[in-house]
């Protein structure tokens, strides 16, 4: 592997002042699953490594005063969902992290590495996008918090600048009447990229009728993308099969996917039509298996 | 070239020191400087698990993990899981299962396996596969290592 040297900050401030440092090219380390990889094959490089798995804050994994969850930068998959209470209220999170990999990748693989990589394909980002999570980041200037929504911007591309680290990911609280799900598309039964993948949310009113929808579709355009039209069909309407079936249509022309050898753009469209399908119907049979 | 650091770790129940260079991954330290060479580099990128090691009780990819993340960590190779001259039940399974030919993804095997019965001492036939999916065999297609792993939960030979 290329030569570099080592830091592990025990606090964000330090951390911080490594990264800007204008004498190393830094880059952060967390769990190491894409960044190892990418520093032995030379397609990044780096004098200086700096892993971030030492400060406390990037390690804290708890429910918010307000009931929703801050997600530490360092926390791994694994931790994640073996955490009942964050199953029982961001399901579709855990749907995604039970599939980042296998058991090895999970064990280190954070959702923060997942979201700064950037890739269109990463797992974790429909379902953060669904929940209306919020980045929270320190850089030079102190911290800011911006939506993971608008985190990415284009392939391996994201916002932050030099000096900056991903403290957390915050999810606001959730209504208790909603429910939501992430499937993805691949070719095998485990371990593989997402052909195309699709997260959604729906809330219920006391009649049981959906009140709000959300779907973000992965793996078919550059970075995350939300199906509004579908969303806005589905909102009014008691839950059926013929509804989840008619958002699918609509979010299939929400899809730019590209044809590349795991998929052509017409199959893509077609697994985002059947994946929105399918994973409404699992998140409302959620939400109702919450309001029972 | 970046200075050598020491690293203390707990080895296979043992306190065991070494030096190694920033850029050295625990898999490479394993093997070329503490002789521990039961744990394979199969792909060096994290995709077929023969270098499966539990840090801390997890098991992770040791190519994937920096040397110098070992400092004060336990660290579980294939060398540690036989006691006393004895095979640990997964072994013999293995070994009467089969459940081997080339046997250079057994060792991670071995320990996905391990870590899993660690907690769950019975899982189904469908836990097993999940679990064992980051763990890639090119020779034995699979059916007798899970068989092997069964075995070694219910405690009868395959
Ligand atoms: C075998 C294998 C299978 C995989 N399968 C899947 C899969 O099924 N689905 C999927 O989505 N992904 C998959 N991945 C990729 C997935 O493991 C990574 O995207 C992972 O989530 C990244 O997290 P990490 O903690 O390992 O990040 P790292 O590799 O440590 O870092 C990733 C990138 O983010 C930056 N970074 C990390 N943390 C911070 C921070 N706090 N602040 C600023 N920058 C930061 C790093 O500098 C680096 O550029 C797989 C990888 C492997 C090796
Ligand atoms: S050598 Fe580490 S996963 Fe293949
Ligand atoms: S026995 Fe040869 S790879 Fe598994």
């Amino acid at each position: 592997m290329q030569d570099f040297d080592y830091a592990a900050p025990i606090s964000t401030h330090e951390a911080v002042q490594l990264l800007a440092d204008p004498g190393h090219k830094a880059v952060v380390l967390a769990g190491g699953t894409d960044i190892l990889v990418l520093l032995r094959e030379r397609r990044r490089r780096a004098t200086l490594v700096v892993d971030v798995k030492k400060i406390a804050e990037l390690n804290e994994l708890a429910m918010t005063a307000d009931g929703g969850l801050f997600l530490g930068a360092a926390v791994p998959c694994s931790r994640i969902y073996r955490e009942a209470a964050i199953t029982e209220k961001y399901a579709a999170l855990v749907d995604a992290t039970k599939i980042i990999g296998g058991w090895q990748i999970q064990s280190r693989a954070t959702v923060g590495g997942n979201l700064c990589n950037a890739s269109p394909a990463a797992d974790s980002i429909p379902p953060l996008a669904i929940y209306d999570a919020v980045a929270e980041i320190a850089g030079p200037n102190g911290r800011r918090q911006m939506p993971v929504a608008d985190f990415c911007s284009g392939v391996g591309k994201n916002v932050m600048a030099r000096g900056d680290l991903l403290v957390a990911i915050i999810l606001p609280p959730i209504e208790a009447r909603s429910g939501a799900a992430f499937q993805r598309f691949i070719p095998r039964n485990e371990m593989d990229i997402a052909v195309a993948s699709a997260a959604s949310l729906v809330e219920l009113d006391d009649q049981g009728i959906i009140c709000k929808a959300r779907i973000v579709l992965g793996a078919v355009a550059t970075t995350a993308v939300r199906a509004s039209h579908a969303e806005e069909a589905l909102v009014g309407q008691p839950p059926s099969d013929e509804l989840f079936a008619q958002a699918g249509a609509l979010a299939e022309r929400s899809a730019r996917p590209i044809d590349d050898m795991r998929g052509t753009i017409e199959y893509r469209k077609h697994l985002c039509g059947v994946l929105t399908r399918r994973t409404l119907a699992i998140a409302v049979e959620r939400a109702q298996s919450k309001t029972q | 070239m970046a200075k050598k650091k020491l690293i203390s770790a707990k080895i296979n129940g043992e306190p065991r020191e070494f030096a190694c260079e920033p850029r050295q991954s625990l898999l490479e330290v394993l093997r070329d400087s503490l002789q521990l060479t039961g744990a394979k580099e199969g792909c060096n990128n994290g995709n077929c698990g023969a270098c499966t090691v539990l840090l801390n009780g997890e098991p992770v990819v040791s190519c994937l993990v920096l040397a110098l993340e070992a400092e004060g960590a336990e660290i579980e190779t294939v060398e540690g899981i036989a006691a006393g001259g004895q095979l640990q039940p997964l072994q013999q399974c293995f070994l009467e299962g089969a459940a081997l030919q080339c046997g250079v993804c057994t060792p991670g095997f071995l320990m996905t396996a391990k870590a899993l019965l660690d907690r769950v001492p019975h899982p189904s036939e469908a836990e097993i596969r999940f679990q064992l999916a980051g763990n890639l065999c090119r020779c034995t297609g699979y059916d007798k290592i899970v068989r092997a792993v069964q075995a070694a939960a219910e405690g009868t030979n395959p």
